[in-house]
């Protein structure tokens, strides 16, 4: 069957998964017709570069079963090399085509040397190293300001073709203008779903099999004759290659980018987040995770806002709701799903209850 | 003479690397300032790294959360001190070390009494799931930042050193801070008690004993377990205590400051090996020095200083510069 080829044989495999799925779909090619106004599409954006930024540490995490805190680091790489590519050059395509092309070499490179460097002792110094790694390059990318900005980061300029200033078409259709911020969206669209098919295919080969089975039990995978090193850094380094792209992707969209909003430590957690609540070692959790996410942070800061309100008489309650503690929140939510939703949102979908990765 | 079984090569790495810097740096008056800020450094790094590298090495439990202990202890110190302010305005420093011993206690009870609950609730559920506890601890260590930003504010609180402590010493054209001199006498005792209770206790023996090889030791009919609680709250009191001494001497709070410290604790128990006590020392040591040298001699590269020094370390011994854990 045609689809089963599309989705690499992974179907969702549950009858309410993939009418989410179906409905996620729906939602993102109809949002500039359903929902008017730049917010929404806003959201749904973001939406689709978390899918990709999380289906790739979905790879790192839950199918090769290591943990990485630079993710965001190649995430930063991705929106930087963009932005810098095209304050430097100009906004044309050569700029654009550039700065992904060495957001992407860098990437590589800097897993390849990480992941050798790490994953050649024991696989528990990946998650400090990367760490560390992380933290020193957060620091740098704020503080070399001639090239990215420093604090206050770049704005850009895209190609003509891709501005709101470009239209295709003087009348509106159903109300929405034909206009290149419209064309920006459905390339993101489309950029989005073959990056996620693309990553389905991966984890689906007889390479995504050894990652599984070095995540399932790394002293049997080693002696049946797989070397361990080589997979998990090849792992490491697609991973780091997805994540480079979502930053693209965020980048093209925003039309900036500073520390804040690719490399901060804040996306690193929200990014753990939704992995262990969408589900570790399902794709598919990457992106009901990111949607359900994505749609409970604003939700949760509103909610958070009401409840500061209604407590205002006590203090220390106030302060404890109070919608700047909203990160508080999210980690006891954080640490509850660990212990006891440990398999997510899709395998309870999917009702195998208890997934793999007990690592 | 009989030979002592002692591994000197990482031991000669620190006065290397210090004799090293001596024609880069140019001046010696420099270099002794230098070396000292480095020392005083490395001391503080190590009083936070040799409890974690035990949690570490004991129970193979990925603690990412320690750095809460040391931000913990840091603002408590904050509010003890402020009981005294006579204390720490008056010149004198024994009047000064009055007001700072009972913060410094209170930090480490405070993170010791916390440390025993964050095992309980936070680590006590996923004993052997790696996964899990990297996630887990990560969790707690955002929640007790949080909750720390909570009571005490989020924005950065000014931690001023008391009176008698502030200035330096002068050694010659050298000119060495007091401070740095109260961190490195701090440091010692702290080593010399941790080597006096491993090397020269019963307890101490069974945690060395379960560091290199726990099933052994449980086979034996040692509860591991509770050895570790022990070891839990140990080093979280050991985190209050070495926050307290960051604090002072970076003079300024900030509810992140434990992720920030974090990131060298890590860099210092990768370079010691997981599990060793005096490698935690070299390694801090190392961190410390390669950290105001490159801060003196080239600031733009300080940031990748000790990731640099970590990697050369691990080139020359994958597991760190002693492998106690036999894991």
């Amino acid at each position: 069957m045609k689809l089963q080829r599309v989705l690499s044989n992974d179907l969702p495999r549950s009858r309410w998964l993939s009418a989410l799925l179906l409905a996620l779909l729906l939602a993102l090619l109809l949002t500039p017709w359903l929902i008017p106004g730049v917010r929404a599409l806003n959201v749904a954006a973001k939406v689709m570069v978390f899918v990709v930024l999380v289906a790739s540490f979905d790879l790192l995490l839950g199918y090769t079963g290591i943990v990485s805190f630079a993710h965001t680091m190649f995430f930063g790489i991705g929106a930087y090399g963009v932005a810098i590519a095209c304050t430097r050059l100009g906004p044309t395509w050569l700029a654009l085509g550039l700065g992904t092309a060495s957001a992407l070499l860098l990437s590589l490179l800097l897993a390849l040397v990480i992941g050798l460097f790490s994953l050649r002792v024991r696989a528990i110094f990946f998650a400090m190293i990367t760490l560390a790694v992380a933290s020193a390059f957060q620091t740098l990318a704020s503080q070399w300001s001639e090239l990215t900005g420093g604090e206050d980061g770049l704005n850009f300029k895209l190609p003509d073709l891709l501005s709101a200033s470009h239209r295709f078409s003087e009348t509106a259709w159903w109300g929405v203008q034909l206009d290149g911020r419209l064309l920006c969206y459905y390339v993101l669209l489309a950029v989005t779903l073959l990056l996620f098919l693309t990553l389905l295919r991966v984890v689906n080969s007889p390479f995504g099999r050894v990652l599984q089975a070095i995540r399932e039990n790394e002293f049997r995978a080693e002696a049946i004759g797989y070397p361990l090193v080589l997979y998990r850094t090849v792992s490491s380094m697609l991973s780091a290659w997805f994540a480079c792209l979502a930053g693209v992707l965020l980048a093209v969209w925003l039309r900036y980018n500073g520390p804040d909003t690719s490399l901060s430590f804040d996306i690193m957690v929200e990014v753990l987040l939704i992995v262990v609540i969408g589900g570790m070692g399902t794709l598919y959790g990457a992106a009901v995770g990111a949607t359900l996410y994505l749609m409970a942070q604003s939700y949760l800061q509103d909610l958070l806002q009401l409840a500061s309100q209604a407590l205002s008489s006590w203090p220390l309650a106030a302060a404890l709701f109070s919608p700047d503690r909203w990160l508080l929140w999210l980690g006891l939510l954080f640490v509850l799903a660990v212990y006891f939703f440990p398999s997510g949102i899709v395998s309870r979908l999917r009702g195998s209850g208890g997934g793999g990765s007990g690592v | 003479m009989k030979p002592l079984g002692i591994d000197w090569k990482p031991l000669a790495l620190v006065p290397a690397l210090a004799l090293l810097a001596l024609p880069l740096v140019g001046s010696a008056s420099s270099w002794i300032t230098l070396t000292a800020a480095g020392l005083a450094m490395g001391m503080i790094v190590f009083i936070i790294a040799s409890g974690l590298t035990l949690v570490f090495g004991l129970m193979d439990v990925l603690h990412f959360g320690h750095g809460v202990f040391i931000a913990l202890g840091a603002y408590v110190a904050i509010s003890v001190l402020g009981v005294f302010p006579s204390w720490t305005a008056s010149p004198s420093i024994a009047a000064n070390l009055l007001a700072v011993l009972p913060a410094l206690l209170a930090a480490m009870a405070v993170a010791g009494v916390l440390g025993l609950a964050f095992e309980r609730f936070i680590i006590r559920p996923v004993y052997g799931q790696h996964l899990k506890q990297i996630l887990i601890t990560m969790g707690g260590a955002i929640i007790g930042e949080e909750l720390i930003k909570v009571i005490w504010g989020a924005q950065q609180v000014a931690l001023s050193l008391p009176e008698g402590l502030r200035g330096a010493v002068l050694l010659g054209d050298a000119a060495i801070q007091k401070y740095r001199l109260l961190a490195v006498a701090v440091g010692l005792l702290v080593f010399g008690l941790l080597t006096w209770l491993l090397a020269r206790t019963k307890l101490g023996l069974l945690i060395r004993a379960g560091v290199q090889d726990r099933e052994m030791v449980e086979a034996l009919g040692y509860r591991v377990q509770r050895v570790f609680v022990g070891v839990f709250v140990l080093g979280s009191a050991l985190a209050g205590l070495g926050g307290v001494m960051w604090g002072l001497h970076q003079q300024n709070l900030v509810p992140q400051m434990g992720a920030q410290v974090n990131v060298l604790i890590f860099i210092v128990i990768i370079i010691g090996g997981l599990g060793s006590t005096g490698g935690a020392l070299i390694g801090a040591l190392l961190v410390g020095l390669v950290a105001n040298y490159t801060g003196f001699l080239w600031p733009k590269a300080a940031l990748f200083s000790n990731i640099a020094l970590m990697m050369a370390v691990l080139l020359w011994r994958p597991q760190g510069v002693y492998p106690v854990a036999n894991r």
